[in-house]
């Protein structure tokens, strides 16, 4: 494939094309996302989930159409539908500028992060590989914190913004949650980095380094930093749960106790916004922890992408070997995705002294002493 | 192109922090004072400091002002009426006026600013994450030291007169 | 009685961790996502009715085809919201069934206020009005939800009931009329 077409087009219109296909492939995404919960919740509650709604247009097509109709994805183009026309009110006592703006805010982050995390990669003529991505920043995982920390500010905004309780308490926690776990998820990747950056190379936070290092030849080298360090990504998983606001840590929107939340006031289009923020940020949260503890678009730990492109004689074709690797890495985050709605659909909500506690009192502790017992076997390990 | 965007940023840094000593609603003050955070932090990355740009966001706009408005809407604070000026408060304003002339008017004039490096094999200080650490723990180790020691003065100041302590023997 | 304290058990590392349970309880969960499901698709399978249940009341034939209702209106008189509403009439005596000489020349049913208490069916001396497998009453209009005589009978059907208490009274009448020894 001739690629100097497309870099030959002037930089505003590569960047507007970007910038609508991470808006072409997220929203679909999420919105399947939203569906596949459905789906899951239904199916672990023994019930067959959304399997009705199908258009009387296109009944006539054999096998596709039920099939379709069986997975809810016409109730999904209806409910789709159903968010953009729909009334949507703004109630009298809210401040206006800042209740629109909030849903406006939480896809900023959502849709931004995902431009610096790479999402597969291909072989060039060389061998090498050459990672898939948006931008290929030297700061990766400090920009997709940076970027993702800002996705407090549209919860916050909301809850203040709609001037009425259960919106304000679902922002108050939201915000205190928010920054307590910022802190145990930071702390809990600098092993890897640490790890990562042997002396004497260029130091790097880029997240297809993290990739690429973790298929190095040899027994260590080959082995996942999910397995290398499984303390570390048993944090990053938790605050991972807690920075995207899922079970069993949805205090902002527990609707037990605070009706909706943060978005008790929201509905139609604006709430549809946040909804689908959230599925955003589960799914880039879900590439990032592929990418950084299970190997990312590598197959199996000791089995690199390399390797697997060499049994299936693709190695020469940069096109083949990134769709597989693109492949292997959307199947790791689908199969995350599962892991999350599998753990809301099987765990209680947290009390939110609990959630205080365990991100202060216990993740808190044990990030820091993950990271000095990491720091010192590094060391070791380096003197050594 | 990036001398079009350098004056945009600077004006909003700039007009964004005015607005935030001049709203009256503090809600107002945090959101333009996290523009302005956003607009510096595009100012580092017309110098090619992605790494400081990243850290600027990261810590102020991610983490301290989620705080201040965290606080901002525990207290309940909307504007109201403000202290008319007193003496003293005409005298420090002055005063701090007076030392921040002086400050950056030194700074201006007797700083010694290293020419910037033309050699593509020494990249700027902030550029790359190990230039910055490099510069973090040995030309700059007694100021970070410094800086982090007043921070924890200040975090423990904070934890003294906010705990209600009834005798000595809480403190123990 | 006496008390009897219970010493409650210290909890293990494992279990304040809590992560030996939520695995249980995601195996638990796992174990649901891939049984077969427990409901129904309600619309094309339907439940099984048990036996005894008391749904709609209806009215019923006997196996000659005549209508078992002799409009006493004990069933109007009994029910306690008064949802049924009996016309009476006689049996025209040209008809081979003139011998029972009264059945009802209107029989409504309002389903909007039927409590389905089965008074009906308990008072009714003839055994013609029964409450059935029926359980689904839907319609747009309070006029819909009221069900008339001919619907009753479409409902009810005939009862399988061999009694013929009525023609073997007729049976035994001529008999007696003709014999002459009661």
């Amino acid at each position: 494939m001739d690629s100097s077409l497309y870099f030959d087009l002037p930089i505003w219109v590569r960047v507007t094309l970007q910038g609508v296909a991470v808006i072409a492939v997220l929203f679909p995404l999420a919105a399947a996302c939203s569906m596949a919960e459905r789906k899951i919740s239904a199916w672990i509650q023994g019930r067959p989930g959304p399997n009705r709604t199908i258009p009387p247009f296109l009944r006539w097509i054999p096998v596709v159409a039920p099939v379709l109709q069986k997975l809810g994805l016409f109730q999904l183009a209806a409910d789709g539908g159903k968010f953009v026309f729909k009334e949507d009110p703004i109630p009298g006592h809210v401040n206006k500028v800042y209740f629109v703006l909030a849903p406006i805010l939480a896809m900023i982050p959502a849709l931004t992060t995902i431009a610096v995390v790479p999402f597969g990669a291909y072989l060039d003529s060389a061998g090498r590989a050459v990672p898939l991505v948006l931008a290929n920043v030297d700061v990766g995982i400090l920009a997709v914190f940076a970027v993702g920390s800002l996705g407090v500010y549209s919860v916050i905004l909301a809850g203040w913004a709609s001037n009425s309780k259960y919106p304000f308490l679902g922002g108050v926690r939201a915000s205190a949650q928010l920054i307590s776990y910022e802190l145990s998820m930071t702390l809990s990747v600098l092993p890897v980095f640490l790890w990562v950056n042997a002396p004497g190379g260029s130091g790097t936070l880029s997240l297809f380094d993290v990739v690429q290092s973790q298929s190095q030849p040899g027994f260590w080298g080959g082995m996942w930093y999910g397995v290398l360090m499984p303390i570390s990504a048993f944090i990053f998983l938790v605050a991972l749960f807690a920075e995207t606001n899922r079970q069993p840590f949805d205090m902002p929107e527990s609707e037990a106790d605070l009706v909706g939340g943060f978005h008790t006031e929201y509905g139609a289009f604006k709430w549809s916004l946040f909804f689908v923020a959230e599925y955003c940020h589960m799914i880039v949260g879900s590439g990032v922890f592929v990418l950084l503890f299970l190997g990312g678009w590598h197959p199996l730990p000791w089995v690199s992408l390399e390797m697997v492109s060499g049994w299936l004689h693709i190695a020469g074709s940069p096109v083949l070997t990134g769709a597989l690797a693109t492949l292997l890495f959307l199947g790791k985050v689908v199969a995350f995705i599962f892991f999350f709605m599998w753990v809301r659909w099987t765990l209680p909500r947290f009390r939110y002294d609990q959630v205080m506690t365990l991100g202060w009192q216990k993740l808190l502790p044990l990030s820091i002493a993950n990271l000095i017992a990491y720091a010192l076997a590094i060391a070791l390990i380096e003197r050594a | 192109m990036a001398d079009l965007l350098f004056y945009v940023l600077g004006g909003v840094t700039l007009g964004t922090a005015a607005l935030t000593v001049l709203s009256r609603n503090a809600v107002n003050s945090a959101m333009f004072f996290l523009l302005s955070l956003l607009a510096t932090a595009g100012l580092f990355v017309l110098l090619d400091a992605y790494l400081l740009a990243v850290l600027l966001v990261l810590v102020y706009a991610g983490a301290v002002v989620a705080l201040f408005l965290f606080i901002i809407m525990l207290l309940d604070m909307q504007g109201g009426v403000r202290p008319p000026f007193t003496r003293a408060t005409i005298a420090a304003a002055v005063a701090a006026t007076g030392l921040l002339t002086v400050g950056v008017l030194s700074f201006v004039k007797r700083a010694q600013l290293s020419a910037a490096p033309v050699s593509p094999d020494l990249p700027v200080v902030g550029a790359t994450l190990k230039s910055y650490a490099a510069q973090l723990f040995t030309t700059y180790l007694l100021p970070v030291q410094v800086v982090g020691f007043l921070l924890l003065i200040a975090m423990l100041g904070v934890i003294v007169l906010s705990k209600r302590f009834e005798g000595l023997e809480d403190i123990k | 009685m006496a008390v009897i304290p219970v010493e409650r058990k210290p909890l293990t590392l494992a279990e304040r961790t809590y992560i030996p349970q939520i695995v249980h309880g995601l195996k638990t969960t796992f174990r649901h996502l891939v049984a077969p499901n427990v409901t129904l698709e309600y619309p094309e399978q339907r439940p099984e009715i048990p036996g005894g249940y008391r749904g709609v009341p209806t009215l019923v034939r006997d196996p000659n085809g005549r209508e078992k209702c002799v409009s006493c209106q004990l069933c109007e008189f009994v029910c306690p919201p008064k949802a049924i509403r009996i016309t009476p009439g006689e049996i025209a005596s040209d008809s081979a069934q003139a011998h029972v000489e009264r059945a009802p020349q209107a029989f409504d049913i309002d389903m909007l206020r039927c409590i389905y208490c089965g008074l009906c069916q308990e008072v009714c001396p003839e055994e013609a009005i029964w409450l059935q497998t029926q359980y689904s009453m839907t319609g747009y209009t309070r006029e819909e939800m009221v069900n008339h005589k001919d619907r009753l009978y479409e409902l009810g059907g005939t009862l399988p009931d061999a009694h013929l208490k009525w023609d073997k009274k007729k049976a035994a009448e001529d008999a007696a009329a003709h014999g002459g020894h009661h």
